[in-house]
């Protein structure tokens, strides 16, 4: 199982994230549906759950949910690791154009050295890579302390 | 000098000890070697061929003294030496150890210096002009909104893992001598009316262009807005660089620069998304403010110059000197114009005959910081030519820093000519170099080594890379010189009639690559037609070329074709020997 830290805490993980092939979710429970299925079975899905939360692809565009917002409760973004910083500008577009103020999750490809810059953008929860250990995450989160002043000024400050 | 203030030393100090604790774990062996790879080459370090290459940033060239002494010390303490300043105004060591590099970096960081987004997928560091807030021609001053890129752009948490490296240059004069049409983004800072305000007047702005750059698919960039206002300089950057990490190819390490994002959007087009992505991030969070910019303008400090001293006061005692040997040549190349009419500023040619262009040794360091006290108000700057520039003298002082910097073989009168070699490190030291570049950079200075003949060739930029990543600008040198690799051996590819500046080209391939030895003699062969060709000593050799074209050049060179090897022109050696 991976570990879940959220808000700097290391938290047990109540959610069922479903792949990106899933044609449908189960009846009960606190799911994460991929976009694709939101798309298809969304009129169904939202009478559905209690919890209901989306997840995003790199290349998939937050717009898509933009309509959305209201109905679910975590948005989730796949992030591509040190190769990949889309899923960087998605997090400030669902949290400074959209207003999205719930659970933001990383998942993925999701190391503790790329943790500080998920923060930054507005991630507040991140599903650690498999060899990552949280203790090293949460250290990772705290090194750096200071921003620069220029950039303070355009930080998203989301939380 | 722009002087850190407690935020801008607590970053550095922090990532030092970040680092520091990465290069523990990677040599502890808990973080892979690729995971390790993205984070050291955010502190500047490559593994090259013979050892890790540390890549220092010198933001927008600027260096004081002090920070020239430090990396005396570790040129001398951790490395060879010895020091290479690049074409993007930084410094790069090319023998520390692994295990140092977090020492380096902390000592570094005692002197408000570091190693970040030297390299990465990331913003790079921002150069400018090397004669920002002095040259005659400045409109605005870059160095205050060069600093504000600096401190939006580190450690940004949006644009910190792009599709590939990004460069953005800043000019604030008439004359572009940043090459700012060669970059990712070019900001030339004019004066313009603000759209807003019901004030009429001019105001600071910056005519913006993108998709520029060299590398393996040179694009001249295109200009995207012809007038932003101040104010709106980080959003608009931000508005560009998000399109680009959004849209910006990541399946082709040879197509991911934003210039094939540009060019495939069509430059109108990509215009027009970024006004649209802008349009939401316009007057938010990132809109400087007045009190902002003034409180990074307050932290500059500006040499000590003495307004009333006026240009007659130095000419009685420049008069007695220019007829000392030497001298008038050196006065005529490497001393600059000023704004006030008692100053110059003063190259320090890195291009002498027999070191490797951008080549400078610890005890040159500590000697070229100690005249930087005497005579140029503490502070020096690092040229994208690979020299280094004194902004500040005192004409009077002239003929006592020719003779100091003569005596450091540091007043090579070469500045613009032939012998004033753009040059990567090559193959030498990079292991991307396809071909050497410095032994080529020396046996072509040794080729033209009569200064009478070079200042009468004149203006010429001669640049070479090792490699058609192009980190020596061949693209844009009135001859440009590119390292091939054909069977394993070296080759050089030739291109004349690129330019830099406002009216920056792209030079065009001459014809089939050359054997090192074969280049010297192929030059001096360019160099004969256009003397012969030119209408006067003002007609540069790239405007004989731009009007004659490339065909009598390339018929000169390749005159003796060999038919038994259609590759190569051996008889020019032979015709040499």
């Amino acid at each position: 199982m991976t570990t879940l830290i959220k808000r700097r805490r290391i938290e047990y993980d109540r959610w069922l994230r479903l792949p990106a092939e899933a044609e449908d979710a189960p009846r009960e429970g606190d799911v994460i549906v991929p976009l694709a299925l939101w798309r298809a079975r969304g009129e169904v899905l939202r009478w559905r759950y209690c919890s209901l939360g989306v997840w995003l692809e790199g290349h998939e565009d937050p717009a898509a949910i933009e309509r959305d917002l209201h109905v679910f409760h975590l948005i989730a973004l796949r992030v591509g690791g040190f190769a990949d910083g889309r899923a960087l500008s998605a997090a400030r577009l669902l949290r400074e154009r959209y207003r999205w103020r719930g659970e933001l999750r990383a998942f993925g490809d999701v190391g503790s050295d790329l943790l500080p810059f998920l923060e930054r953008a507005g991630f507040d929860a991140f599903e650690l890579r498999e060899d990552e250990n949280a203790e090293a995450a949460l250290a990772a989160l705290g090194e750096i302390r200071v921003q620069l002043p220029a950039f303070r000024r355009s930080a998203s400050q989301s939380a | 000098m722009y002087r850190y203030d407690d935020i801008d030393q607590q970053l550095l100090e922090q990532r030092v000890a970040q680092f520091r604790d990465q290069t523990r774990r990677y040599l502890a062996g808990e973080l892979e070697e690729e995971q390790f790879k993205q984070l050291r080459l955010r502190n500047g370090l490559y593994i090259q061929r013979h050892a890790p290459m540390l890549r220092v940033a010198i933001p927008y060239g600027l260096l004081s003294a002090a920070q020239l002494r430090k990396l005396a010390h570790i040129a001398r303490r951790y490395d060879r030496g010895y020091g290479h300043f690049s074409t993007r105004q930084n410094i790069q060591f090319n023998w520390p150890r692994l295990e140092d590099v977090p020492d380096i970096l902390a000592e570094l960081a005692t002197v408000q210096m570091h190693a970040i987004q030297t390299s990465g997928n990331c913003i790079r560091n921002v150069t400018a002009d090397h004669f920002g807030g002095v040259a005659p021609d400045e409109v605005v001053d870059p160095f205050v909104w060069c600093e504000l890129i600096r401190q939006w752009s580190t450690l940004h948490p949006e644009f910190s893992w792009l599709p590939r490296k990004f460069k953005i240059a800043v000019s604030g004069s008439v004359a572009d001598r940043a090459a700012i049409l060669v970059h990712d983004i070019g900001l030339a800072a004019v004066m313009g009316t603000d759209p807003d305000s019901k004030q009429s007047g001019s105001v600071p702005g910056f005519r913006v262009s993108t998709g520029g750059g060299l590398g393996r698919t040179p694009i001249v960039g295109h200009v995207i807005r012809e007038f932003l206002l101040w104010r709106h300089l980080l959003s608009y950057l931000e508005a560009i660089l998000r399109l680009y990490n959004r849209h910006g190819r990541r399946d082709n390490l040879h197509k991911a620069r934003i210039k094939f994002l540009v060019k495939e959007r069509g430059p109108e087009a990509f215009a027009r998304e970024v006004e649209a992505e802008w349009a939401h991030l316009k007057d938010g969070p990132a809109t400087l403010t007045e009190s902002e910019v003034q409180r990074v303008a307050a932290r500059f400090t500006k040499p000590g110059t003495d307004p009333d001293l006026t240009h007659q006061d130095a000419e009685f005692t420049l008069k007695k000197v220019r007829s000392v040997p030497g001298f008038a040549a050196w006065e005529r190349r490497n001393v600059h114009p000023h704004k006030l009419p008692g100053y110059c500023a003063v190259t320090l040619s890195l291009k002498k005959t027999g070191v490797p262009p951008g080549d400078v040794s610890a005890g040159q360091m500590e000697a070229i910081a100690d005249l930087a006290e005497r005579y140029s108000g503490d502070e020096l700057r690092v040229t994208h030519e690979q020299n280094l520039v004194f902004a500040d003298v005192a004409r009077r002082d002239l003929p006592a820093l020719w003779q100091a910097l003569r005596a450091l073989g540091l007043a090579t009168p070469n500045v613009g000519l032939l012998t004033n070699i753009i040059s990567c490190p090559g193959g030498d030291f990079c292991s991307l170099a396809n071909a050497r570049s410095i032994p080529l950079a020396d046996a072509i200075q040794r080729r033209f080594d009569d200064l009478d003949y070079l200042f009468d060739i004149g203006e010429l930029d001669l640049n070479i890379s090792g490699c058609m990543n192009a980190c020596g600008h061949h693209h844009v040198g009135h001859i440009g010189i590119l390292g091939v690799d054909k069977h394993g051996e070296e080759f050089y590819q030739l291109e004349i009639g690129g330019s830099q500046g406002a009216q920056a080209a792209l030079g065009r391939v001459l014809g089939p690559a050359l054997s090192a030895a074969e280049v010297p003699d192929a030059i001096e062969r360019l160099i004969e037609v256009y003397l012969e060709r030119r209408d006067s000593d003002a007609e540069r050799f790239v405007d004989v070329v731009r009007r004659i074209g490339i065909e009598p050049f390339k018929e000169r060179v390749y005159d003796y074709a060999d038919q038994t090897s259609p590759d190569r022109i051996r008889p020019l050696a032979a015709a040499a020997g």
